[in-house]
């Protein structure tokens, strides 16, 4: 068994668990959107991030990636881990208007508007990737991916056409943490 | 330089059948066919085992591949920094305005596709436009519009 | 594959030990006699550019026509960057080391005429002290080049990088057959630490704890182990990398190879970007040659020890760059980091224990193997040793490659090597580190230029490309830039970056375009910070450094934005006025014919005027006018023919 500090606290875990783990089996509130038991986690909401050790050295990591170790020290809720899910929390709000899940989040980190843009009301997707993981992972598909890069980067299917390679599983929309995937589930498969 | 003399299976074929060799085919292809046809991409995934959304993936996260065929001649226009600070985006500018499509896109004649492109490393020369393989420096607008017209009079 | 057009029958060469190395050294310098005449032409992709092949081939052409039956011909060299891009195409007569700048194809008769059957200097084409005017007969004496220590660009502008031979004539393998003959892969290791040498790509981990750090891994998980190199050079501005793999290739190659003997790795890749064609066909054929020669692939120099090594092209993504999206696209997949919680060397290229370094560092090794880690030591400074390479570019006199010791002052290569900004004012500001980096101004000129001193003034070292600004330059119109680059080569996976970015960037454009308050450039800082910490890699996470830097150092040109509505060093569109200056103007009419909006107008042979509520401040009629007549003032001016009448909205 591996100690390690949690926001001051000692608690145990076993050789081979995350940060996020560990703080989830003891009870630490850690917010994350693109984590899911399901399939492996991916580390790209960064909601989850937590800072290792203290003074102005100290890093963020993305705790559901993080390995734990013996003695290391881990704040949950430090200033700069509050400013990193703040302004996530606000530019996805102008990302994903639609998305009440995300609404709900971003209040809990007093976020109630944007001073960003919005560009498409309707949006609800955030790239968390838990789709196309879910798709490959579990039922071995592949039948969405990431498509383009950047901002222009979005789930898609080859050539942006509908896929026979989907058997509409549902997998995909179960897991999406927002109603995204329910939103584009037609454009994957067809309509017939 | 574009040439359809090779089949696109003579080209994979020159790699080992595995998903590590996708890029490669993925480049070959780009160079005979200045673009990648969606026939190529199913024979590169039959050939490697790669899914098709994966192929997909590679093939739209890289700039240097093109999905639609290309103009008869490629405009690239550097915006590195030190282009960038000699007036770079001036030329594209005039470029849109010239040819009326956006950068990335191709000229409904198919003659010309002009795109920005990221540092080519002849900044003693900036600014520097590059047409196919040929390196024009210290472009100004009116060394283009001569360039335009002599490649449309072709 | 090799170049036909200097390819022998080297497979009749293959070297069996490090003996044979030597004989064919001694036979190659025997060949060629050291007072024989030779025409140099660089062929850096600058001087290309430039129609320095237009130049080999007049001279060729000259050659032929002069009458020669009493002397042997000499043969055009032609040879990698020679650096000094702001004065080619450039050309060397040896062996009496004439060098002339900017030629051109009809200055080749004159050049054989004068230097080959008279062996004197064409005066005009010699490169001229900008102080006395003096002509300067050589190289070594040109104060671009005497002030620089080029040890990693020693052979560069002197070999033929297509053909082995003179590689190895000029001492090139030499290192490589030492270490396999009389050191132990540890002993390479050990050298390769006290010499302290640090990673050249921008992050300066020292090679040798690297290395180290690797074998340890390698205790652990076993073999194999991959040694790559990063080749990726997407930095704007910086072209060391290409010059070195373009104009040495073996240096690097040899270099890879004494890593792969160091650390028992078997299998090497090049990652080299897509748009550096020249560097990738040279590699190539210095890979093929090698081989042929024995001195790459089964049982090197018969020692018993093999390795070889294959060329992975970029497919265009910058991102590519950073390690664990190198070895993700080597691996045949999109480019997207991973977080580097467990190090790259234990796991790296397929999950194995891997070696990354830069094309810079890998040049690096050969002459720390051959000369010693004390002699490396003694250059540079503490904690930063070695000599680092440059590509000075932007409002410089001198643009061009440079290559220092660590720890010379800014000042020193901006003004003494650089030459200063053109125009004599002093430069505002100078960007290192690319896009990742920060802008040092003036006042900060005395900085020593190291990894811990830039780091320390909010920059960073970076690859090495270095930007000098001067007073035309916008540091928020920079800014700007460098976040729309790295918006566009963001790989979309992480949220801060994928949606940060952008967001600063629009950030940008407004203060840019004269609006915002002091609080949007507060919550710039506060998101800049969120971006910093909260990004996956490096790239995000760097991506706020200008912005930062140029915060810290020229607040008062961001508060004239957006304050007092002008971009004083007249460039960001909406605060900017065009005038024609009626005492300079000619009437000639160049600008109004050329003017996009059709918004100049004026008599023949009379002043003109632009019409400023048409104007779109694109420039054009600047870059025409040959008469300098066309003025960019800051601020915002409704309708008036000069700043003097006209009135600020």
């Amino acid at each position: 068994m591996i100690t390690i500090s949690i926001d001051g606290q000692e608690v145990q875990a076993r050789p081979g668990w995350t940060v996020l783990e560990t703080a989830r089996h003891h009870g630490f509130y850690i917010p994350t959107l693109c984590y899911h038991e399901a399939v492996s986690p991916s580390g790209v909401c960064r909601m989850c991030l937590v800072q290792l050790g203290e003074g102005p050295q100290a890093k963020l990591v993305a705790s559901c990636m993080y390995p734990v170790a013996e003695g290391m020290k881990i704040f949950t809720d430090t200033d700069r881990v509050r400013n990193v899910r703040r302004w996530i929390l606000e530019m996805l709000v102008s990302e994903c208007p639609a998305s009440t899940e995300i609404r709900d989040m971003a209040a809990r980190y007093n976020v109630t508007g944007t001073r960003f843009e919005i560009e498409n009301p309707d949006e609800q997707c955030m790239l968390c990737g838990l789709c196309t993981r879910v798709c490959t992972e579990v039922v071995g598909l592949a039948a969405i991916s990431t498509v383009s890069r950047g901002v222009h980067k979005k789930v898609g299917t080859p050539f942006l056409r509908p896929t026979e390679v989907c058997v509409e599983c549902g997998c995909c929309v179960t897991i999406c943490p927002t109603n995204a995937m329910q939103a584009r589930i037609d454009s994957v498969r067809g309509v017939s | 330089m574009i040439s359809h003399e090779l089949r696109i299976d003579e080209i994979t074929e020159r790699y080992p059948a595995s998903p590590e060799y996708l890029i490669f085919m993925l480049q070959d292809i780009q160079k005979s066919y200045g673009y990648i046809p969606p026939e190529a991409m199913d024979l590169i995934c039959e050939q490697t085992g790669v899914p098709a959304s994966q192929a997909y993936s590679v093939a739209t996260f890289y700039q240097s591949f093109r999905l639609t065929p290309q103009g008869e001649h490629t405009i690239k226009v550097c915006l590195g920094t030190a282009c960038h600070l000699k007036g770079g985006q001036r030329i594209m500018d005039e470029l849109k305005r010239r040819l009326q499509v956006e950068p990335g896109e191709t000229t409904p004649d198919m003659k010309f596709t002009y795109t920005s492109v990221n540092c080519v490393g002849a900044c003693a020369l900036a600014p520097v436009m590059v047409i196919d393989d040929q390196y024009y420096p210290s472009i100004t607008v009116r060394k283009l519009e001569k360039q335009l017209k002599a490649l449309s009079r072709e | 594959m090799a170049d036909q057009s200097t390819a022998r029958n080297l497979e009749s060469w293959r070297l069996g030990s490090c003996e044979e190395l030597n004989e064919l050294r001694e036979s190659i310098l025997a060949s060629r006699d050291p007072a024989g005449q030779e025409i140099v032409v660089c062929h850096g992709t600058g001087c290309v550019a430039n129609g320095s092949p237009k130049v080999a081939q007049a001279l060729n052409s000259a050659l032929q026509a002069a009458n020669r039956e009493t002397r042997v011909m000499p043969g055009i060299k032609k040879t990698g960057c020679h650096g000094f891009c702001s004065r080619g195409p450039l050309v060397i007569v040896n062996p009496y080391g004439y060098f002339y700048q900017k030629v051109g194809p009809r200055d080749a008769e004159d050049i054989v005429e004068l230097s080959i059957l008279q062996e004197k200097p064409v005066q005009r084409l010699l490169y001229k002290d900008p102080q006395s005017g003096e002509p300067i007969l050589s190289e070594k004496e040109i104060p671009f080049y005497k002030l620089q220590q080029r040890s990693v660009l020693r052979n560069i502008g002197k070999i033929d990088p297509t053909d082995i031979t003179d590689t190895i004539a000029a001492g090139g393998y030499q290192a490589l057959a030492k270490a396999l003959t009389s050191m132990t892969p540890e002993q390479v290791v050990e050298e390769v630490e006290r010499s302290g040498l640090r990673g050249r790509g921008g992050a300066g981990f020292p090679t040798g704890r690297k290395w180290r750090s690797a074998l340890a891994a390698v205790e652990k998980k076993g073999r194999p182990i991959y040694v790559v190199v990063n080749g990726d050079e997407g930095d704007p501005g910086a072209f060391m990398d290409r010059t070195i793999m373009e104009g040495d290739p073996h240096a690097v190659l040899e270099g890879l190879i004494l890593g792969a003997y160091a650390l028992g790795a078997q299998q090497g890749y090049l990652y080299v970007r897509a748009e550096y064609p020249l560097a990738i066909r040279h590699l190539e054929n210095a890979m093929a040659q090698a081989r042929e020669l024995g001195l790459l692939g089964e049982n090197i120099l018969d020692t018993g020890f093999s390795f070889d090594a294959r060329i992975n092209k970029g497919a265009g993504a910058f991102v590519c760059g950073e390690s664990t999206a190198l070895f993700t696209s080597i691996e045949g997949k999109p480019g997207n980091p991973r977080p580097k919680y467990v190090r790259s060397v234990e796991e790296g290229l397929w999950g194995r224990p891997t070696v990354l370094n830069n094309v810079e560092t890998w040049a690096n090794v050969p002459l720390i193997v051959d000369k010693g880690a004390d002699w490396y030591a003694g250059l540079g400074v503490a904690d930063n040793t070695g000599t680092k390479v440059f590509s000075l570019v932007g409002k410089v006199n001198n643009v061009g490659l440079v290559e220092v010791p660590m720890g010379i002052s800014l000042g020193r290569i901006i003004e003494d090597i650089g030459g200063g900004v053109p125009g004599g004012e002093p430069f505002k500001a100078v960007q290192t580190g690319g896009p990742s980096g920060g802008c040092i101004p003036y006042s900060l000129k005395d900085t020593p230029v190291d990894f811990d001193s830039l780091a320390e003034v909010g920059s960073m070292m970076g690859s090495g490309g270095m930007i000098v600004m001067d007073s035309r330059d916008c540091v928020v119109d920079i800014s700007r830039y460098f976040l729309r680059f790295l918006e566009e080569e963001s790989c979309g996976k992480c949220i801060p970056c994928r949606l940060g970015l952008v967001r600063m960037r629009k950030m940008l454009d407004t203060f840019s375009a004269g609006e915002g308050t002091p609080q949007d450039i507060e919550d710039l800082v506060s998101l800049s910070q969120a971006v910093k910490d909260g990004s996956l890699c490096a790239l995000g996470g760097s991506a706020p450094n200008p912005v930062l830097t140029t915060l810290k150092y020229f607040r008062d040109e961001y508060m004239a934005h957006i304050q007092n509505h002008e971009c004083p060093a007249g460039v960001c569109k909406d605060l900017i006025t065009y005038f024609i200056d009626p005492k300079l103007c000619t009437g000639c009419g160049v600008c109004a014919r050329q003017c996009p909006q059709g918004c100049i107008s004026g008599e023949d042979k009379e002043p003109h005027v632009i019409d400023a509520g048409h104007c779109i401040r694109c420039g054009i009629c600047l870059e025409s006018c040959k008469f300098g007549a066309v003025r960019v003032e800051p601020g915002v001016f409704v309708q008036g023919a000069f700043p003097g009448e006209a009135v600020k909205a």
